[in-house]
């Protein structure tokens, strides 16, 4: 059977991957299991640490959306001053964030999915990776590395740095935008258009032929949360949390991050380190939800700009509705992408973003405070309590990527139970239950840096737990 | 006046009677590293980074705190005290916490830039990973004692150019912290004037401006010296 660990606090996640497959009486896959086996243990360490330097410790967490950790820190920092920041801090944490949704979104597109979809699924692995899809498609890698670059270079331009800027502090930022830096963005705008539109139509294209996946990558009713603006438009950094069904119908609304133990429960299984957030109401497992670029499309009335909402109404004509399987966050990643430099390009006419006014000071004014923000792969939580002087007593944080576990754990299952059948593991199915967590794009990928070379552990076991085959990849 | 003539590295070097090893080597441009050494204030021999051979004598001896003496024969760059140069860094590191990446004096921190110079690219020796406190009670200062190396600049700067002597030295061995007043946290101490001298003097991000995050120390090494010596060489402004 799978193997068990206990470990209190169970926690971060990053790296490793192990996969197990059930199998009843008659050789049919009965469950599968995503196991996350890699303890970080940020929420312990960080205890007694002043809240000040929280971002910088936890942007750590991940390379490749440090951003993400750098600004719910930030905010949750901005709680703790009780101070409101200045409206250009606001808008350059803005750019920020809208450069790493562009940036991770474009790694996750380019360099990790792209070669199943251009490549095979069937491909041989050896050459279904970034450098084959380099030697099939060198335009296509080399725009797809340059958009990843455009937004990494708006990261570095604002933070110094492209990984791990510890440039957003509690009370706002260190420095605005450089005339200079501004100048560079507009100049490099026109061509990173043109790759995101070249994506969507390839994508859109390849789509008709990928129907089998489409129904059975992950296409299950479920709940999606995120956050939206006040008049209930795409958002990434602040507004309201809502929470819409499969329907499109919303279930609850005006939410706020302050009150998440209210909506948001957090249960464990002794197989995985990450936890298992659900919405409280409707119990667990029943409650579970998604985050990420498909749920922030489906909670949306829209994007606000012209592009973005146009391909969004193509998304959901094509679907048919409320897109519902997972298969379809590769296509939310695009147009989200698109959104995103057309909000940058909005941003680009703000003067606001050269404003030397960019950092509230104050003391430490709240014991208990609470940051969101969207990271790419989807809502993330920072939950902090310090003593009178500002050292650290508790941190919670919940994971983009551990809010969507229920549902990686059942879009696993639905491909497990599709492709497999009888008591041999071909290759090729190895890596479809590998692409269909590849579909959420969780952190694990992102530290092993390898497209379709995730480690990844699978065991097949009979009714009597004998494993009857086991496959590894390291 | 009176001169001693010693070599330092075979160059004959000629000095005040009464000036130490480090300050003849200064005179003749010849760096010798260190951590507690602080222009400005006295030496107390306790990063053992000075340590130098000096011909006739059976034990290395630390350059802050040892006079010259005539005939002197000093050799400061032997492969042994560059191993033991490089073995001390290696303690520090692996006596503390100290981690770089997270930490407010990453890019301006004395012991940083001191294992760069001894080519310490690991420590050979286990970590230690101490629990040890942080005061953040002072409304403008913080103390992080997993980031100090006990070089004591703090507690000399205090008491001999600001004169409020708030620092101080407890305990002994791997118990051994610097103290505040009479080890109350740093804000419920009188004697502090708040000056910030301790935090221009720390070398690393042990004592800091509260509300510093990541990298955001800043180091200003001459502000001390340029403090005690502006009246006697009546240079107000730097």
């Amino acid at each position: 059977m799978s193997k068990t660990i206990v470990i209190d606090p169970i926690t971060r996640i990053e790296g490793h991957a192990k996969i197990s497959l059930f199998l009843d009486e008659q050789g049919e896959v009965s469950d599968a299991r995503f196991h996350v086996v890699e303890y970080r243990g940020f929420e312990k360490f960080c205890e007694g640490r002043p809240f000040t330097e929280m971002a910088g410790i936890t942007a750590r967490i991940c390379g490749i959306c440090p951003v993400s950790h750098l600004l719910a820190a930030a905010k949750t920092g901005d709680k703790i001053l009780a101070v409101q920041i200045p409206p250009a801090a606001v808008k350059l944490r803005r750019l920020m964030n809208l450069a790493q949704l562009t940036q991770s979104h474009a790694l996750s597109f380019f360099h990790l999915s792209s070669p199943d979809f251009l490549l095979g699924w069937d491909s041989d692995p050896a050459k279904r990776n970034i450098f084959g899809l380099i030697a099939a498609n060198p335009d296509l890698a080399r725009a797809g590395i340059r958009l990843r670059q455009f937004g990494q270079t708006i990261i570095e331009l604002l933070g110094a740095r492209k990984i791990h800027a510890a440039w957003t502090v509690p009370g706002g930022v260190r420095s605005p935008l450089t005339p200079e830096g501004r100048a560079w963005i507009i100049e490099r705008l026109p061509e990173s258009f043109e790759t995101i539109n070249l994506a969507l139509d390839l994508f859109k294209n390849l789509l008709d032929n990928f129907q089998t996946e489409v129904e059975n990558f992950g296409k299950f009713p479920s709940l999606f949360m995120g956050l939206v603006s006040p008049t209930g438009e795409w958002e990434h950094y602040d507004g309201h949390l809502r929470f819409t069904d499969s329907e499109g119908n919303i279930v609850a609304d005006h939410l706020s991050e302050d009150n998440y133990q209210d909506f948001i429960g957090e249960s464990v299984e002794n197989w995985s380190y990450l936890k298992f957030p659900y919405y409280k109401p409707l119990g667990y497992p029943e409650g579970m939800y998604r985050v990420g670029p498909l749920a922030r499309i489906n909670i949306c009335s829209g994007f606000g700009t012209e592009a973005a909402d146009r391909e969004l109404q193509e998304l959901r004509d094509r679907a048919g509705g409320v897109p519902t399987s997972s298969f379809y966050y590769h296509y939310a990643r695009l147009v989200e992408i698109l959104g995103c430099l057309e909000r940058i390009a909005r941003l680009m006419e703000d003067p606001d973003l050269l404003s030397p006014r960019v950092r509230a000071v104050g003391g430490v004014n709240n014991l208990n405070a609470i940051g969101v923000s969207e990271a790419p792969r989807g809502t993330l939580f920072h939950h902090y309590q310090v003593d009178d002087n500002g050292l650290i007593e508790k941190v919670n944080l919940i994971i983009a990527t551990g809010n969507n576990n229920l549902a990686m754990n059942k879009t696993i299952t639905q491909i497990a139970k599709h492709y497999i059948h009888g008591s041999e593991i071909t290759e090729g199915m190895l890596n479809r239950v590998e692409a269909g967590i590849r579909c959420y794009d969780p952190c694990l990928s992102c530290s092993t840096h390898a497209a379709g070379q995730m480690p990844l552990h699978i065991q097949l076991v009979s009714f009597d737990g004998t494993i009857l085959q086991e496959v590894y990849r390291d | 006046m009176s001169v001693k003539t010693l070599t330092i590295n075979d160059t004959p070097v000629a000095v005040e009677a009464g000036a130490t090893i480090l300050e003849a080597a200064k005179q003749a441009g010849i760096t010798i590293p260190t951590l507690c050494h602080l222009e400005g204030v006295s030496d107390v021999g306790a990063c053992r980074l000075c340590l130098v051979e000096i011909k006739g004598i059976n034990k290395l001896l630390p350059a802050c705190v040892t006079e010259v003496a005539e005939g002197m024969e000093v050799q400061t760059e032997t492969a042994k005290l560059r191993e033991y140069r490089k073995m001390t860094v290696e303690l520090l590191f692996s006596e503390g916490n100290h981690v770089c990446s997270v930490c407010v004096a990453n890019g301006a921190c004395e012991l940083q830039d001191m294992a760069v110079t001894v080519g310490m690219d690991h420590s050979r020796f286990s970590y230690r990973f101490p629990d040890r406190p942080i005061d953040i009670s002072h409304p403008s200062f913080a103390i992080d004692h997993n980031r100090c190396i006990l070089c004591t600049r703090c507690v000399r700067v205090c008491a001999e150019i600001e004169g409020a002597h708030v620092w101080d030295v407890a305990n002994r061995g791997e118990k051994c912290y610097v103290i505040s007043g009479l080890d109350q946290p740093w804000g419920e101490v009188n004697a502090c004037t708040s000056c910030g001298k301790c935090v221009e003097a720390c070398p690393t991000g042990a004592i800091f401006h509260k509300g510093e995050t990541t990298g955001e120390k800043t180091s200003d090494p001459g502000l001390l010296d340029f403090l005690v010596t502006a009246r006697k060489k009546q240079q107000w402004i730097r």
